[in-house]
């Protein structure tokens, strides 16, 4: 359960290079994630293992990819500064946990950190750090268990204008 | 304290019915959704996955292939038959890999008009705010949802207004206005936000400058990148769709989060270092690095104005044996003008290698990919490592002239210099 600490601007292309976007199985996906940013990561990676970004995590494309290829390798759990809008989106709709939180800074790489989403904070060093709220909109879907069944759940949805 | 409204929040506005302030969210009715070879197997299979049994509508769905055309390897075309097969099923229109890049074909089949909220799994769909619509990039299970549905879940963005001033000096452009913009708003300065274009300097903008700029929202984190429409924007409407006017201009009072402000006749060409798009300095600090490959085309820059530009450049002179040039023109019309015009044969005496209407090397999935240590340099919109080939290769963007210049040097080279 270790943690594998990326920089700022981690972009798509970098956790799944476009030459692989023809690969749907995240298992598969998982082993081609972060190749020639990271190598070792789809070699050494375990279920629980946790990411830690700086700032604008995921930018670039609309790969779906990206988030599937990091949960193929088991991660569930990606701590950054920021995230890029869309790659937020994705995280939560395949179930992949983004949190925002100022621990991201200070976290280091191969740290073991523990995070308690229902209490809301991540532990680290013995050092407790608050995770930012989710919005409310998005918890919803989260309960849910993603955007599929969020879906599945509603076989009418009402927008805007009725 | 200032009361108005801005693009966006009228697009949201007028079709909730209601007054929808930046901060909202709101469940929208979409009036377009774009699905292309590279997201659109995993949109289908997330709606199939929602119970989606029939889309929403299937004469409001943009589908073609465009990425990895003509399939370049055994997956792509099983993505490209059960693609089809979809359509056939669905009832939906499908260009197939005829028309070219899904943006381009987008906009100039009149599938987008002013005040729309598009949506499409490809980020760069942020480039229909050329036209004055609200469009934005989103991934394949939101897609399968508003394929479903024929609605999403916005939240409205507060939005950066950017006015420009002046005109562009010989041989700088849109491209150096939107390169010089990122770098100084930084790849994640508009996030969650949109941007707003306008003053003198986007109003005399043709809709190709227009949409190159729209196309490059994305690469500070933008939600979506809008001009408002006027005059130009409807006189490039006329004849691609019957389109209801709306009422979306901004109010002199817009409640702005920034306002930025730039004038052209300052600008001077600029280049995207590797391997952040927001690494931008003018030509002159990156002028005699050595390219091995140049690529004019894309999204953002393959337009029959952007071949026009790269033509000027080249004039009756040959492009430099040190490097190859891959010149793409973004869709089938643009290659037809570019074709009539006599460009073609220019580009092909000159020594590049002129290929059907597709991505090509924009995202390095298909041709054109770069070994290790090599240097690309490319109208495209993206350089990130690995961007178009080995994560050990190194791309730099920049406008059609800038490329024209140096393809025939062999280095980046000053435009204004040739
Ligand atoms: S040309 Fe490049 S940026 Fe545009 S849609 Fe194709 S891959 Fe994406």
């Amino acid at each position: 359960m270790r943690v594998w600490k990326f920089g700022d601007d981690i972009d798509t292309d970098a956790i799944i290079p476009g030459r692989f976007l023809t690969i749907y199985d995240e298992k598969e996906l998982a082993t081609h994630a972060f190749e020639g940013t990271r190598d070792e990561f789809s070699k050494k990676a375990v279920a629980g293992d946790i990411i830690v970004a700086g700032r604008n995590f995921g930018c670039g494309s609309s790969r779906e990819h990206a988030p599937l290829a990091i949960r193929g390798a088991g991660v569930q759990v990606i701590i950054a500064e920021s995230f890029a809008r869309i790659f937020y989106r994705n995280a939560i709709n395949t179930g992949l946990l983004p949190i925002t939180s100022e621990a991201a800074e200070e976290i280091r790489d191969g740290a073991v950190i523990s995070v308690d989403t229902a209490k809301g904070y991540i532990e680290s060093d013995g050092k407790r750090y608050p995770i930012d709220p989710v919005p409310a909109f998005l918890l919803e879907i989260i309960r849910a268990g993603g955007l599929v069944e969020y879906a599945r759940a509603h076989p009418e949805i009402k927008t805007c204008s009725e | 304290m200032a009361n108005g409204m801005t693009v966006a929040e009228k697009i949201f506005s007028s079709k909730c019915g209601r007054t929808i302030r930046a901060g909202d969210v709101v469940m929208a009715g979409i009036d377009a959704a774009m699905i292309h070879d590279i997201t659109g197997p995993l949109a289908i299979t997330q709606f199939w996955e929602m119970g989606g049994e029939r889309v929403f509508d299937p004469e409001r769905i943009i589908l073609l292939f465009d990425h990895q055309i003509p399939a370049d390897s055994i997956p792509a075309a099983k993505n490209h038959v059960m693609m089809r097969a979809f359509a056939e099923e669905q009832g939906i229109r499908n260009y197939d890999l005829r028309e070219g890049v899904c943006h381009q074909v987008a906009l100039e089949k009149g599938r987008v008009a002013p005040g729309d909220i598009v949506v499409g799994s490809d980020s760069h769909t942020c480039m229909y705010g050329a036209v004055g619509a609200f469009a934005t990039g989103i991934g394949s299970t939101d897609m399968g949802f508003a394929l479903k549905y024929g609605a999403l879940y916005f939240r409205v963005p507060e939005t950066i207004r950017v006015d420009a001033a002046g005109t562009f000096g010989r041989r700088v452009g849109p491209k150096d206005l939107i390169l010089r913009m990122t770098g100084d708003i930084g790849a994640d300065g508009a996030t969650y936000r949109a941007l707003e274009f306008g003053g003198s300097g986007f109003s005399s903008m043709n809709m190709a400058g227009r949409m190159t700029c729209a196309n490059m929202a994305i690469e500070m984190g933008g939600k979506a990148g809008i001009v408002p429409p006027d005059t130009v924007t409807m006189e490039y409407l006329k004849g691609r769709g019957s389109f209801d006017p709306v009422d979306i201009a901004p109010d002199s009072d817009a409640r702005y989060l920034e306002k930025r402000g730039y004038d052209l006749s300052n600008l001077s060409p600029q280049v995207a270092i590797p391997h952040n798009v927001d690494h931008v300095a003018p030509v002159e600090e990156v002028a005699g690095r050595k390219v091995d490959q140049v690529f004019i085309g894309s999204c953002t820059n393959g337009r029959f104005e952007d071949m026009q530009e790269a033509a000027e450049v080249l004039g009756n002179e040959s492009f430099s044996e040190k490097l190859r040039v891959i010149i793409i023109p973004a869709s089938r019309d643009e290659y037809l003008k570019t074709l009539r015009a006599g460009l073609i044969e220019r580009f092909v005496e000159a020594g590049a290698l002129v290929e059907a209407p597709c991505c090509g090397p924009c995202m390095g999935g298909a041709f054109g990919l770069l070994a290790p240590g090599e240097v690309s340099l490319s109208t495209s919109n993206r350089n990130f490592r690995g961007r178009q080939g080995s994560a050990e290769a190194e791309v730099y963007l920049c406008s059609p002239a800038t490329a024209a210049a140096s393809a025939l040097y062999g280095e980046i080279t000053d435009p204004r210099e040739v």
